[in-house]
């Protein structure tokens, strides 16, 4: 059902200027082409987290599971073990994802399961009004922080590079062409797909002119290189000023979760034959 | 302590094997469970061990019976030491025919003392053989054939078959017959934990999958589920944290898996969050939490019954549950199928309330002579576009599919959504949703009154009733027995069966209600359904009660 329309009659609420309208024109698009190319829509399912991105469940006419804050992986990765055949992607925010679930992240990055996440990272708490995030930089002046935050910020993408990622890249919601074209290789890659997405929150913190001052897109890189790519990732650090490279950083190939657990289940499927061997051998 | 007299014939037996923990107490137990259950005996064993990995002291009582029982006794008929502390610390549990079997290397005892640190040596036998040793002993002691050892040695001793049985052969031609004790017709049956049961009845009932972070008392369900899990086709994982576990639960059951997770109150705690989103999002899950002693860390590796009421409430919002606490390892292996089926007929969450005494006692086990009644689920939807996942029903039961199915969008949502699964703030669909969910609890309630959920035992014709519920039901059914009282069990505590459970307790003027906890939280419940009990007898300092205990409390209730 390729030629459905990927977006619902949900009336959408997202801010005028919201950096998730760019996340969902360059994730509708990508479903669009993988519909082209024979990725059934009905085998896609998103998970969503709590917070501004995660309405794209809402918005998105595809399978989803909105989730609760924090949450989006285990669920992601769950639905992929219960059913490789479908694909997952997985939207959180900032404070989801980097805060309140980063263990969930780390887990993820750890197992290497075959789903795709995109991190809605606008440094800021949105949906409850403004806060700072684990991605904020230092001094960053929010409601639960008047005087500025006392906390620099962490690297995700280095998190993630030690975490054991098999993909790791960041994108921008000003360069809807290039994210696209990582959320698609991040679909396409066999494990798990890390993608932190630099948005605009049009609110409460509005990046757009430093962004568009800042980002390049990465080329001439060995994104195969680990060591290459940890320099790529502590470029800029998401507190002081540095090019911000955008694509693809790392890349590389370790058997899936999904794979490793089914190498080693078991293939009895008689119930009654399980109960009984068991009870024999308690007699 | 006195030395053992002569007897020929027992209606029962208790043993008390205690050593230091990694002596292998609860193996021991177990080999002394089966060598009574080989001569026809009904067996019941109670572990108790402190919350470290070396040292420390642990027992195990076994007791053997005609009937199936469940519960132990204040005094025992062997004493088996591997340690000083099991002689010292159990002295109040000796009778005047009690026969201790002792490790003279190491105890100073008056018995039988066997030098296993010398025959150890001689055999060139590990230290934890100690164990096989002494098991020897006592089977001499008890006049237990040396077949039936050989024949339990081959069955539950899986390493070194032969030097185990050679170590017991020393201990066995080293100790003197005190008597004999008879042997019976019956036939051998299983001997399982509670832990084990549960997961045997979870399988029955169509489990796909079983999530897990390790807590005492219900880690050995996951353990168990894992080993099976090697030549079963079952999903069995481990993820970071209770969240994942419960998280999981739902992904796998949005994928249209059958999934069940474990725990106790510290990581149901973390679970609560996910089990509201279980309510709103309508994906069933069950959750088995093994009660232990709280609050907090507690006393892990003892019971309590006191989290009943976090149970019943537990999760933000209002929402349909369904909660359970089976009393014995058949009413485990049931009600878990049950739990299951319910659970996924009614998308709501279920829990199998239990505790570390059901959990890790074991059973002589049976089948449930009743057939488990095979509930279907709701009648399938059709997939295509006009899928909606909340469709509002009659009953309030939708249509459940998972992905993928053809030009369907199957949406699960944890706000307050419409029945397409699209979020909403709408007051009018906000209520129609709520009552949804309620009319699912109403229907569920409805189905239970069928279910037999209460079990009713003892004199029915007397005036006084025991009201118990979870794993004091074995030690209540016998003191039922000896005082001649009604015995009304709810199984069954959300939703309550009321009016099944009025019925139970027609014609009684005086109701005893048996809890392991310090607030009487069944008491609160039924006091919520207008039943007003007029006695307590409580304990809670983290021990199940024994036969003999609660039988001197219900006298003094009853005088």
């Amino acid at each position: 059902m390729n030629a459905r329309d990927l977006i619902t009659g949900a009336q959408n609420t997202w801010c005028p200027g919201c950096g998730n309208f760019v996340i969902q024109f360059a994730l509708k698009n990508t479903i669009a082409a993988l519909g082209k190319e024979g990725v059934d829509t009905d085998r896609i399912v998103l998970v969503t987290g709590i917070g501004c991105h995660a309405k794209m469940a809402d918005y998105l006419n595809i399978n989803s599971f909105y989730s609760i804050h924090g949450r989006t992986l285990p669920v992601a990765t769950a639905i992929k073990m219960a059913n490789p055949e479908l694909v997952v992607i997985a939207c959180a925010g900032d404070g989801d994802c980097y805060a309140e679930g980063l263990d969930h992240l780390v887990f993820a990055a750890k197992r290497n399961t075959d789903i795709t996440l995109l991190v809605h990272n606008n440094r800021v708490y949105g949906l409850t009004t403004g806060q700072y995030t684990p991605t904020s930089p230092l001094g960053f002046r929010g409601r639960s922080t008047p005087s500025g935050t006392v906390e620099e910020p962490f690297n995700p993408l280095e998190i993630m590079l030690a975490s054991g990622a098999t993909f790791v890249a960041r994108g921008c919601t000003r360069r809807m062409d290039l994210l696209q074209r990582t959320i698609m290789e991040g679909i396409r890659h066999p494990g798990f797909a890390f993608i932190d997405v630099l948005q605009v929150c049009a609110s409460y913190f509005n990046l757009s002119d430093y962004y568009e001052r800042s980002v390049y897109e990465i080329r001439d890189h060995d994104e195969r290189d680990f060591e290459a790519a940890c320099r790529k990732a502590r470029e800029w650090d998401y507190n002081t000023d540095a090019p911000i490279g955008l694509g693809t950083i790392y890349r590389a190939e370790r058997p899936t979760l999904e794979e490793r657990l089914s190498a080693v289940r078991g293939t009895e499927t008689d119930r009654e034959a399980t109960i009984r061997n068991v009870l024999e051998k308690r007699t | 302590m006195l030395f053992g007299v002569l007897f020929t014939f027992m209606e029962e037996l208790s043993v008390l094997i205690g050593g230091k923990a990694g002596d292998g107490i609860n193996s021991a137990g177990m080999v002394v469970a089966h060598l009574f259950n080989r001569m026809g005996y009904r067996v019941y064993m109670y572990f108790d061990y402190p919350s470290l990995i070396k040292g420390g002291h642990n027992f195990a009582i076994v007791r053997a019976a005609k009937e199936k029982i469940g519960a132990h006794r204040s005094q025992v008929d062997f004493i088996l030491a591997l340690n000083q502390d099991t002689i010292d610390f159990h002295q109040d549990m000796v009778h005047g025919k009690t026969v201790a079997l002792y490790d003279r290397s190491k105890v100073r005892a008056e018995g039988v003392g066997i030098d296993l640190a010398q025959i150890l040596k001689e055999e060139n036998a590990p230290p934890v053989m100690g164990n096989s040793c002494i098991i020897g002993a006592f089977a001499k002691a008890a006049g237990i054939e040396w077949k039936v050892i050989e024949e339990v040695f081959a069955r539950q001793v899986p390493k070194a078959l032969s030097l185990n049985l050679r170590v017991a052969r020393r201990g066995f031609d080293g100790a003197r017959e005190c008597c004999r004790i008879a042997t019976l017709t019956s036939s051998a049956l299983p001997v399982i934990s509670g832990n084990e049961a549960i997961g045997l009845g979870l399988i029955h009932g169509g489990l796909d999958a079983y999530v897990a972070y390790p807590m005492t008392p219900t880690s050995n369900i996951l353990h168990f589920m894992a080993e099976v899990a090697e030549s079963h086709d079952m999903l069995v994982f481990h993820p970071e944290n209770e969240i994942a576990v419960m998280m999981m639960a739902l992904g796998l059951g949005y994928a249209g898996k059958r999934t069940a997770v474990g725990t106790s109150g510290g990581g149901f705690c973390l679970m609560t969050e996910g089990l509201s989103l279980s309510g709103m999002s309508e994906i069933p899950v069950v959750v088995v939490l093994g009660q232990r002693a709280g609050p907090s860390t507690g006393m892990p590796t003892y019971t309590a019954q006191s989290d009943l009421q976090f149970a019943l409430h537990a999760g933000q919002g209002e929402f349909p549950r369904l909660v359970v606490a089976p009393g014995d390892a058949e009413q485990a292996y049931a009600w878990s199928d049950l739990s299951l089926q319910l659970s996924w007929k009614y998308q709501v969450p279920a829990v199998i309330l239990c505790d570390k005494t059901l959990c890790e006692g074991f059973y002589s086990f049976s089948r449930p002579d009743f057939k488990i009644p095979r509930i279907g689920l709701p009648p399938g939807a059709s997939p295509g576009p006009a899928y909606a996942r909340y469709h509002l029903s009659e009953n309030g039961v939708s249509p459940m599919l998972a992905p993928p199915r053809q030009d369907t969008v199957i949406k699960v949502n944890g706000y307050t959504h419409d029945q397409s699964g699209i979020t909403t703030e709408k007051a009018d669909i906000a209520a129609l949703m709520s009552e949804k969910r309620q009319k699912k609890g109403t229907a569920l309630a409805g189905e239970i009154s069928s279910l037999n959920p209460v079990v009713v035992d003892g004199d029915t014709g007397t005036d006084t009733a025991l009201i118990c519920w979870g794993s004091t039901t074995g030690v209540c059914r016998e003191v039922a027995a000896v005082l001649g009282l009604r015995l009304v069990q709810p199984i069954v505590l959300s939703p309550l069966p009321e009016k099944v459970l009025q019925d139970a307790l027609r014609g009684t003027d005086r109701q005893i209600v048996i809890e392991e906890n310090a607030e009487g939280q069944l008491a609160m419940l039924l006091a919520r359904h207008g039943i007003r009990p007029d006695s307590h007898i409580r304990r809670y300092d983290g021990r199940p009660f024994t036969v003999e205990e609660l039988e001197a409390r219900a006298r003094e209730v009853l005088a």
